[in-house]
């Protein structure tokens, strides 16, 4: 078997750079959260509608 | 199409092209050609991730599922927020922290030169195959309704984009697919206002969502627990998450477009863009498929979408039948109309009860406008078993012939070209730099330099748009569009993705395991997709398909892996 070349995890140097961001993690729970809202408002949609 | 809408046509696509030509001329760096300007910003890279996945398929097909099954299809992208985070979490700063021109060589560094080459035969199979797709869907279409030569439409859209693709390389494709989405975004938010203007004076907008509810054209959310249809909120999640995880992590059509960012945040930002964007812009697309429907409910549609088809069939030994079902559907129309009027008036005096009948009768006879449309296929599949039977593909286009105004119609018909070339030149870009980096420089030409490598790009880009042109020549398809392409993609891309998360997160497991594994996956695949073709009503849903292959890959992989050794013992013993 090879020895995975897989590089280390990088560093957070390169912030998200947007207001109100501070970090990565908080960038992916923003889209998350964007996410659970168009799943909502369509669940909203289906039910008012249906 | 008058003179006006053909000066739209011709005028934006092929000013875009020489654009993109122009500017992008004279390109003699090979990183610069495969995967873009070093200074390509997050928007450019968003919007190029998303208009390579939105072809025209997307644009002229899903309004039609939208009419057809309404909003139900938006399910199939509930994987992409997550597959895209897991890619940006994972994927992207390896393959940038390893500085690869494509995914398949990150296989053969983490594993082995075979690997290597079976991520990019499948991935080469898979998407070449789907760049004949993308030629072929928007010209059989729109050369029936126009009465274009399918043959010449399908090689003059590929000779176009084969151009400003060879000439300028990765940065000639996400500079034009910036421009082409632009036209895109603008026919599409114009084709929705100008639908909506056309909706009776009567009709509030919430009587349209009425409407459209009242006929289940806005379930957007099935949580079903089975695996038997095709688009439910698990099926999206799960499987979708997989389809989604290989199409944007191992597909090097889109590997490509999000390496060329100008650093790590910039491809980052990018993926978030699409996870954020792609489910709404999916759903607005849908709900004009869902809005036209609503409109044909108080403007007699076609019994059959497909006029060129309906045409040739009433004028052979079928044109009675056909004709006596138009008639029939036309008094149905009518009926269901009145009956609809009568529904809304009960729902707007707030009588429940009476608004409770008129609906069953507005159901009842839609019931039987459909089974009329239902004949109609029947007859055209007597008259001709080759002749086209499903029409949704047709909705739109044919919406836009007959009610929208002359300019506006060329503008629609640049959208779906924009959006081929869009999706085309970003396919030629990669399966060029797949042949280049891991076929030719790694088995061919070890010695190349950078000048020769990128001379065999261009060409390559040529070779790979013939083939796709000659591929769709001779493609012959029955399924809707969109669909038929998620489904040829679910028989290769799980072998694809698996190769990567085992790569990825099984770190004990091996070349000659994974490879097994991703044979065995492939052949599970392959044997789901035809048993669903002979049996149409097999109870799982292809999207599942992606979980199944994928797990199959890794499953088998650590299987193997534990076994090589007691099979290294055995042979060595017997040796």
């Amino acid at each position: 078997m090879n020895p995975p070349e897989i590089p280390p995890p990088p560093s957070d140097d390169e912030l998200p750079g947007l207001p109100g961001f501070r970090t990565w993690r908080g960038v992916y729970v923003f889209v998350l959260g964007v996410f659970g809202l168009w799943i909502a408002l369509l669940a909203l949609l289906t039910e008012k509608f249906s | 199409m008058n003179a006006l809408d053909y000066v739209v046509l011709v005028g934006t696509l092929l000013g875009i092209a020489a654009y993109g030509t122009w500017c992008t001329r004279g390109r003699s760096d090979l990183r610069t050609y495969l995967t873009g300007a070093a200074n390509t910003g997050w928007f450019t890279i968003g919007v190029s991730v998303m208009a390579t996945q939105a072809s025209a398929t997307t644009f002229l097909s899903t309004p039609g599922q939208g009419y057809q099954n309404g909003l139900g299809f938006v399910q199939n992208y509930f994987g992409a927020p997550l597959a895209l985070i897991v890619i940006a979490i994972v994927f992207l700063p390896i393959f940038r922290g390893l500085n690869v021109y494509t995914a398949y060589e990150f296989l053969g560094r983490r594993f082995d030169q075979k690997t290597r080459l079976l991520g990019t035969a499948l991935f080469l199979l898979q998407r070449g195959i789907g760049a004949g797709l993308t030629i072929y869907a928007p010209a059989i279409v729109l050369s029936t309704v126009f009465g274009w030569s399918l043959h010449l439409t399908i090689v003059a859209s590929g000779l176009v984009v084969i151009v400003y693709t060879a000439v300028g390389g990765s940065a000639a494709v996400s500079l034009t697919q910036k421009f082409q989405f632009a036209v895109i975004a603008a026919g599409m938010v114009a084709a929705f206002f100008v639908l909506l203007a056309k909706f009776p004076a009567s009709l509030s907008l919430g009587d349209a969502f009425t409407v459209a509810g009242g006929f289940g054209k806005l379930k957007a959310i099935d949580p079903t627990p089975s695996l038997v249809p095709r688009y439910t909120l698990w099926s999206g999640l799960i499987g979708g998450l997989f389809l989604q995880l290989s199409y944007f992590g191992a597909d090097q059509s889109q590997v490509q477009r999000y390496l060329g960012g100008a650093s790590l945040r910039e491809s980052r930002l990018g993926l978030m863009f699409n996870a954020i964007f792609k489910i709404p812009m999916q759903f607005c697309i849908l709900l004009l498929g869902a809005a036209i429907f609503v409109f044909y409910q108080f403007d007699r549609p076609p019994v059959f979408f497909n006029q060129a088809a309906w045409q040739h069939a009433a004028q052979g030994p079928a044109g009675a039948k056909l004709r006596a079902i138009e008639a029939n559907y036309a008094a149905a129309q009518a009926e269901k109309q009145k009956q609809i009027d009568q529904w809304l008036a009960a729902r707007h005096a707030g009588d429940r009860a009476t608004a409770a009948t008129a609906h069953a009768a507005v159901l009842g006879a839609h019931a039987r406008g459909e089974a009329l449309r239902a004949d109609v296929k029947r007859v055209l599949r007597e008259a001709d078993p080759h002749a086209p039977q499903a029409d949704t593909d047709y909705v739109f286009i044919t919406f836009i012939l007959d009610h929208l105004p002359h300019g506006l119609i060329g503008l629609l018909v640049t959208v779906f070209f924009a959006a081929t070339l869009n999706s085309k030149a970003a396919e030629l870009n990669a399966l060029a730099s797949a042949t280049t980096v891991d076929l030719y420089r790694h088995l061919v030409r070890r010695d190349a330099d950078d000048a020769r490598c990128l001379a065999a790009s261009r060409w390559f880009t040529v070779l790979w748009g013939l083939a796709a042109i000659g591929f769709a020549l001779t493609v012959n398809l029955a399924e809707n569009l969109i669909q038929y392409a998620n489904m040829i993609a679910s028989i290769f891309y799980p072998a694809l993705l698996g190769l990567f998360l085992v790569a990825f997160f099984q770190k004990r497991v091996g070349g000659t395991a994974v490879f097994v594994g991703a044979l065995v996956s492939l052949l599970v695949t392959g044997v789901l997709f035809f048993v669903r073709r002979a049996q149409p009503d097999f109870p799982v849903s292809y999207l599942w398909d992606n979980l199944i292959g994928c797990a199959a890959c890794v499953i088998i992989s650590q299987v193997i892996q534990a076994l090589l050794p007691a099979i290294g013992a055995e042979k060595g013993t017997s040796g």
